[in-house]
């Protein structure tokens, strides 16, 4: 049930045609983003390489292109967010699921998993370009390994949080509009804190992806992530039969 | 190949023929809500509801806008939980097991939900998918759907590109797609045109036939021509119940219309035994009204002879459905005063 929800999800999203135009913009932002840190990277190789310790094409190219990605999607997630729970309130399709032989549960992990398998799709393409680079010179595949998963947990707690955003009104707009607002309000709270142990670090799914950023897989920080996720799913799924309770 | 399937569906489906037999011994019931109760903040929307449904019926829910037939469904379907009451469906109670007995339900909202942007094939599947049916079952269920609802010609459509009644059939098709024992549809026929409505009819008819249909309507015409069973609903209280034949001659006005080619004058007319009341229509025509339990019509008819009136036309007159639901509710507004 879960994947039949997720596939329909999918299904809705490739038939609209803003997807695609978001997928081919944003496709075209990392490309360029890419050939730019990697043009940065090949003009300073020559001074990089009297260094003792030289920093590798992985962490001075992959790196910023990953944090460059992860702060995209913490502007782009809400977009995608918003029509999952609201626009099916707006168009009163909820009575379909709501009246279907399903838990709560179903719907809301199967609305998660679709968008968040087609996020996927969008984040694949970036170590694919990066591995572009193998042709030429040797990658360093723990620093990849450690974003891709850091970018993946942080893409489904934003997923979560905006899920749950939605959730909560009728209009898509508004729904994505609040989700923008907590998701930069967190990031601003995080870097405006300037205490290195202020709790504002703690709170914000962007500081936690940093040590990702850096090749480094804390089990803090998936702990983080997953709580994180599972609140805010949770909290879905609650929201979600309050509509039962309050209509 | 397409025969095939509708055939193997049939035969594989032997829910699809039984209910026909067993009816005629003793149908079994398929929902009953007992005691439902509603309020939406202060306000109490529905008091006490029970229902009864039994295979192969189709009961009305008649009420005026706002009477709470909508909210009623909602709590059927579990969509919106009662503060009050229980629902069974098939025997599953909806609040313990919802899952179990969703899955003998189908339902169409007062909007159809419906997925626009996907073509009514993907998302005649996926609502056939969605309430259980296998994925083996699913292009027989959606060709046999397809082709009662009529949607035939227009299943690779996309649903947004479709007008409002091929819409509607649309909603009513993932309804009854899986075959569910208990169908609900709030006003199925709101906003079609005449042969869509008359067509809608046909197939909720044909529905009841094997199944158990609950539509609300503010439409009497509906209830008389689809309903076995009538549920006036009025201000969230059931306040009459009753096959829909019976509902007709709920308070019925005793009289009939005679047109008489030689008319006495009226007064002789109104000092026949019996007679209440004359009004005449035309020269020829009259109304003529009696006491219920006084037929003055073979009176009438054998004065007519003497006088030689030349009886030409006598007609019993008949309440209207209309007729008939005003008095209801405005004979329960006198009887519990203003709303509370």
């Amino acid at each position: 049930m879960i994947r039949l929800i997720a596939l329909r999800e999918l299904r809705s999203l490739y038939a609209m045609p803003s997807t695609w135009f978001v997928l081919a913009v944003l496709q075209f932002i990392f490309a360029w983003f890419f050939l730019a840190r990697l043009e940065a990277f090949l003009e300073i190789q020559p001074q990089l390489a009297q260094l003792a310790n030289p920093p590798g094409v992985t962490l001075t190219v992959a790196a910023p292109l990953f944090y460059t990605a992860a702060l995209l999607l913490m502007m782009l997630v809400p977009m995608f967010t918003m029509r999952l729970i609201a626009e099916e309130r707006r168009n009163q399709t909820l009575a379909l699921l709501l009246s279907a032989p399903l838990s709560g549960r179903h719907i809301v992990l199967g609305k998660f998993f679709g968008l968040l398998g087609f996020l996927l799709m969008l984040i694949v393409s970036l170590p694919l370009m990066l591995y572009t680079l193998a042709l030429g010179t040797s990658l360093d595949h723990g620093l990849l390994l450690a974003n891709c998963i850091g970018l993946l947990l942080l893409t489904a707690s934003y997923v979560a949080l905006g899920m749950y955003i939605s959730a909560l009104t009728t209009q898509p707009i508004i729904a994505a509009i609040g989700a923008l607002a907590v998701l930069v309000g967190l990031w601003l709270a995080d870097i405006g804190a300037s205490a290195a142990d202020s709790p504002w670090h703690l709170l914000s799914p962007l500081h936690h992806f940093q040590s990702f950023n850096a090749g480094l897989l804390d089990s803090a920080d998936v702990a983080f992530f997953v709580l994180f996720t599972t609140f805010f799913l949770l909290l879905t799924m609650k929201r979600l039969h309050n509509n039962r309770v309050y209509g | 190949m397409k025969r095939t399937h509708i055939l193997g569906y049939i035969q594989l489906n032997p829910q699809l023929q039984l209910p026909l037999t067993l009816s005629n011994t003793s149908p079994e019931i398929t929902l009953s809500a007992r005691n439902l109760s509603r309020r939406f903040g202060s306000l109490q929307v529905i008091h006490d509801v029970t229902l009864e449904l039994r295979r192969g019926e189709v009961l009305g829910l008649l009420g005026h806008n706002g009477a709470g037939k909508s909210t009623t469904l909602q709590m059927l379907t579990g969509c919106l939980l009662p503060d009050s009451g229980e629902i069974e469906i098939c025997g599953i109670d909806l609040r313990q097991h919802p899952t179990l007995a969703k899955a003998h339900l189908g339902y169409l909202p007062e909007t159809p939900p419906l997925y626009r942007e996907l073509c009514v094939d993907d998302y005649l599947t996926f609502a056939a998918r969605l309430r259980g049916v296998k994925l083996a079952d699913a292009p027989a269920a959606l060709t046999q759907t397809l082709q009662r609802c009529g949607l035939d010609s227009v299943k690779k459509k996309i649903i947004s590109t479709l007008s409002k009644g091929y819409q509607q059939r649309v909603g009513i098709a993932q309804a009854i797609i899986h075959n569910p024992a208990v169908i609900v549809l709030d006003e199925p026929t709101v906003g079609l045109d005449p042969t869509q409505i008359r067509d809608i009819r046909t197939l909720i008819r044909e529905l009841g036939n094997a199944h158990s249909v609950i539509l609300s309507t503010h439409l009497l015409t509906e209830v008389e021509s689809v309903c076995d069973r009538v549920e006036i609903m009025q201000h969230g209280r059931l306040i009459y119940g009753d096959s829909s034949v019976r509902m007709q001659h709920y308070g019925q006005i005793s009289g009939f219309i005679i047109s008489l080619r030689h008319p006495p004058a009226l007064n002789e007319l109104e000092a026949i035994h019996g007679v209440t009341r004359v009004e005449q229509l035309s020269t020829e025509q009259f109304r003529v009204f009696h006491t219920p339990d006084d037929n003055s019509g073979s009176l009438l008819l054998s004065m007519a002879a003497q006088h030689g009136w030349q009886l030409e036309q006598l007609t019993p007159l008949h309440a209207t459905l209309e007729d008939v639901f005003v008095k209801i509710t405005g004979d329960e507004t006198a009887k519990t005063g203003a709303p509370k």
